[in-house]
């Protein structure tokens, strides 16, 4: 009998679900990001109607990301969500003004419908921080003692954490500003277009920025990407991202619709992968690996039955839902 | 600020408020879209118009409630991990599974057919679009199963081990799920999600017949949701009583504090009525009771003993005059929902349910009464299982995280004054929903945008925006 390395699979899943909740509310916090730049009411509800359907599926995957690594890393769980204690409660708020400014401002006049458009842009702007934050303080590694995690409420703030929270701003930007290219058309989207090339630059930027910062927080991160034979397993990462921005540059150029979106997901995808280069096979970097954090098999066998029927068939429904609203948002002929 | 205080008293008070505020919009979700499933097919079966309108006002409604309960929902998620670290630890492996099939169940089941259901009529046709509703209305169910079935497993354990790491492992998933006082939980929960939203229904229908009795609309509703009372009401008091039964069985302590038995009783416990609880004296002064009825209601016989408080030592006790007084006026509150039944049954009867004005009155004060049940039954489940977090196994000073009290008060007031805007300001503009009766030929959430955007004032226009302010 093979055996089967459940703590992996488990690890594969939140990384799956983690990764799918930035795919699909990068998007719509991105578009929070850039509601600055659209002041005109018309086009505030085409970037709103955009993702009215699905904004409520997309945020559902962060509550299994947080959900199923309290039920297969319970131990990570505990460590990582005192130490992130400001960037959580951060992010937590933020979500509560972008979420209800979806139906709030629906419901309302003008002059409190700013208010919600504010209470959207600002909520999207902080939750990305946070999360961003949230990330480069995962990286930068947490003081566990025990079973415990041992360190103040403000450990989490380092140039570097402020680092990957601006850097997944420009990200999410990105993602929302061609996002905004595929779903909407005239002035609207030609002004998308015009951030994605700059926010394509910033992104390129932060990709490097961040890449440069991280084998400085530990020798561990060094040996893993430039210790032979690691880089052969690594270099292909930096090559990808080479040239995937180069078929992204060539999308913006050419004008098209729905390649930039796309190839957008794709450098965010690298960028994740390197990131699970960098930690693996630690939960919390340097402290404590999947295989120490992980649940007892059966709890992680009872729901990976769950996992593996359910999550193909949640897949298959909000891709129904996406095809069911998808093509051009139109001025004033909004689905809300 | 915060020196000095304690951290585990500001967690529990961070978690007693924010989850009183998230429960108000599951509690009213769950039998809503239950309710425009019902009304959706209603319309599907008979065509009859009255039946859209009332589907399409009340789906704005919804929208707006279950935008709110799931931002509210998020917040208690990812508070686990946040407050109570150590309890996640140790049971992350046991209730974490639970919540995952929530999440899995439930709520994309929820999110992913919600878009279609609020604004994909036109787009993909009556019997597809009737099946997003039942998908969302099942969602919430299941969503009630799971969550009920974790905390009935704090309250009643059963099925599970105790690992080398001192995590609670299951033994038994079955007996884990469901475990001994899940079922009365599940359905005391769902039939008080159905009254409440009846409730509801019921006030705004009232509001509306007391300004004119001839409106299809309102009298539809409101007939809908007074049976909803009569019928529903008589049958949740039994399931209370059975809970309860199923509670001294298994919680005899959380019985004790509802019912204010500091003392033993050899020979038949009195039922208190009113009374004012001292935990510190270990006595209920000023009660007003009735002998031997309280063995009688929970032994069946009025001689049988009953151990009180004075039995259990002093460091488990529940704090006695919180479970005593919420548990009353939940009661209370539910025998009023009775009288409203079956007086409207009464008035059905005589013909003139859409005429007694003083039934409507009733009716309209009754409006929240569902919620204020809903949130004294919780709290006299929650705070009657005290001082643990898992009952009798896991204590609640335990469970928290090590975290200093400025970090944990700091986020409660920021809680405070970010849940009062942002929720009352969303009630606020439910209840302005609510005063603009349902029109012929009401749109639903997505017609709102181009109404506005275009200036045009069609009919249904007019009433919405007379409405939103």
């Amino acid at each position: 009998m093979i055996a089967i390395d459940l703590a992996i699979i488990w690890a594969f899943i939140i990384a799956f679900a983690v990764f799918v909740y930035v795919v699909m509310d990068g998007f719509d916090l991105g578009l929070g990001i850039l509601f600055p730049l659209f002041p005109e009411k018309a086009d505030r509800d085409v970037i709103m109607n955009s993702v009215a359907p699905v904004w409520d599926g997309n945020e559902t995957w962060l509550v299994l990301g947080g959900g199923g690594m309290m039920a297969a890393f319970p131990l990570a769980y505990s460590v990582l969500m005192p130490a992130l204690y400001t960037p959580m409660i951060a992010m937590l708020v933020g979500l509560i003004f972008r979420g209800v400014a979806f139906e709030f401002r629906w419901r309302t006049t003008q002059s409190e419908r700013n208010r919600w458009d504010i209470a959207f842009a600002g909520g999207s702007l902080v939750a990305t921080l946070a999360q961003g934050i949230a990330l480069g303080a995962i990286l930068q590694g947490v003081h566990v003692e025990g079973r415990h995690y041992a360190g103040g409420w403000w450990d989490w703030l380092t140039p570097f954490s402020l680092l990957t929270g601006a850097a997944l701003v420009i990200g999410y930007a990105l993602l929302g500003a061609t996002w905004l290219v595929m779903k909407t058309e005239g002035s609207l989207r030609d002004r998308a277009y015009h951030l994605s090339w700059v926010l394509l630059l910033a992104m390129l930027g932060a990709i490097g920025a961040v890449s440069i910062a991280t084998p400085f927080l530990h020798v561990q991160y060094t040996q893993r990407w430039f210790a032979w034979p690691n880089i052969i397993l690594t270099a292909p990462v930096p090559i990808a991202v080479a040239g995937v921005t180069v078929l992204l540059l060539r999308s913006l150029a050419n004008k098209y619709d729905y390649q930039p979106f796309f190839l957008a997901l794709a450098l965010f995808a690298l960028s994740y992968a390197g990131l699970g280069i960098s930690m693996y096979p630690y939960i919390v970097p340097q402290s404590i690996t999947i295989w120490q954090a992980a649940s007892p098999a059966n709890s992680q066998i009872f729901m990976l039955f769950g996992v593996s029927v359910l999550v193909p068939l949640i897949l298959g429904y909000t891709a129904w839902a996406y095809w069911v609203f998808r093509g051009k948002v139109r001025h004033g002929s909004g689905y809300h | 600020m915060f020196e000095g205080w304690d951290a585990v008293v500001l967690a529990r008070a961070q978690f007693a408020f924010t989850m009183s505020f998230h429960i108000v919009f599951p509690a009213f979700s769950i039998g809503l879209a239950s309710y425009l499933a019902v009304l959706e097919a209603l319309w599907l079966w008979t065509g009859r118009k009255v039946f859209i309108n009332l589907f399409n006002y009340w789906l704005k409604i919804f929208a707006v409630a279950f935008g709110m309960g799931v931002v509210s929902g998020i917040v208690m998620s990812y508070q686990f991990g946040t407050n109570w670290s150590a309890f996640s630890d140790k049971t992350g492996p046991v209730i974490g599974p639970l919540m995952a099939y929530e999440v899995l169940t439930a709520f994309f089941l929820e999110a992913g057919f919600l878009g279609v259901m609020l604004f994909g009529l036109e787009r993909v046709g009556h019997k597809l679009h009737f099946l997003a509703t039942l998908m969302v209305a099942i969602g919430t169910l299941f969503s009630a199963f799971w969550i009920l079935s974790s905390n009935s497993w704090m309250q009643t354990p059963a099925g599970y081990a105790i690992n080398a790491d001192g995590q609670f492992v299951a033994a038994d998933w079955l007996q884990v799920i469901f475990n001994p006082s899940f079922p009365y939980r599940l359905v005391h929960m769902v039939l008080a999600a159905y009254l409440t939203t009846a409730l509801v229904v019921g006030a705004v229908g009232a509001y509306h017949l007391l300004r004119d009795q001839h409106l299809a609309g309102p009298r539809v509703m409101f007939s809908m949701a007074m049976w909803m009372a009569t019928l529903v009401a008589p049958i949740q008091i039994l399931a209370g009583d059975q809970h309860g039964l199923n509670t001294l069985e298994h919680q005899p302590t959380k019985i004790m504090a509802m019912e204010g038995h500091y003392e033993s009783h050899k020979d038949g416990a009195p039922l208190i009525l009113f009374g004012l609880p001292d935990q510190a004296a270990g006595k209920v002064k000023y009660a007003v009771e009735i002998p031997k009825l309280g063995s009688l209601i929970l032994k069946h016989s009025p001689d049988a003993p009953m151990a009180g408080l004075d039995t259990v030592p002093r460091e488990n006790w529940p704090p006695v005059p919180i479970t005593f007084w919420s548990f009353r006026i939940m009661v209370g509150l539910g025998f009023l929902i009775m009288g409203l039944g079956l007086l409207s049954l009464w008035m059905r009867w005589r013909g003139k349910l859409y005429e007694f004005r003083p039934l409507h009155l009733f009716a309209m004060a009754m409006g929240p009464a569902g919620f204020i049940a809903v949130l004294a039954g919780w709290i006299t489940t929650e705070t009657g299982r005290q001082p643990f977090t898992v009952y009798g196994l896991l204590r609640t000073v335990e469970s928290a995280s090590p975290l200093a009290a400025p970090a944990v008060g700091s986020s409660l007031i920021i809680f405070i004054i970010v849940y009062f805007a942002v929720f009352t300001t969303g009630v606020i503009y439910l209840l302005r929903l609510m005063a603009a009766p349902p029109h012929p030929g009401e749109q639903g959430p997505s017609h709102d945008a181009p109404a506005r955007a275009a200036g045009i004032t069609p009919a249904a226009g007019v009433v919405v925006e007379g409405a939103a302010r």
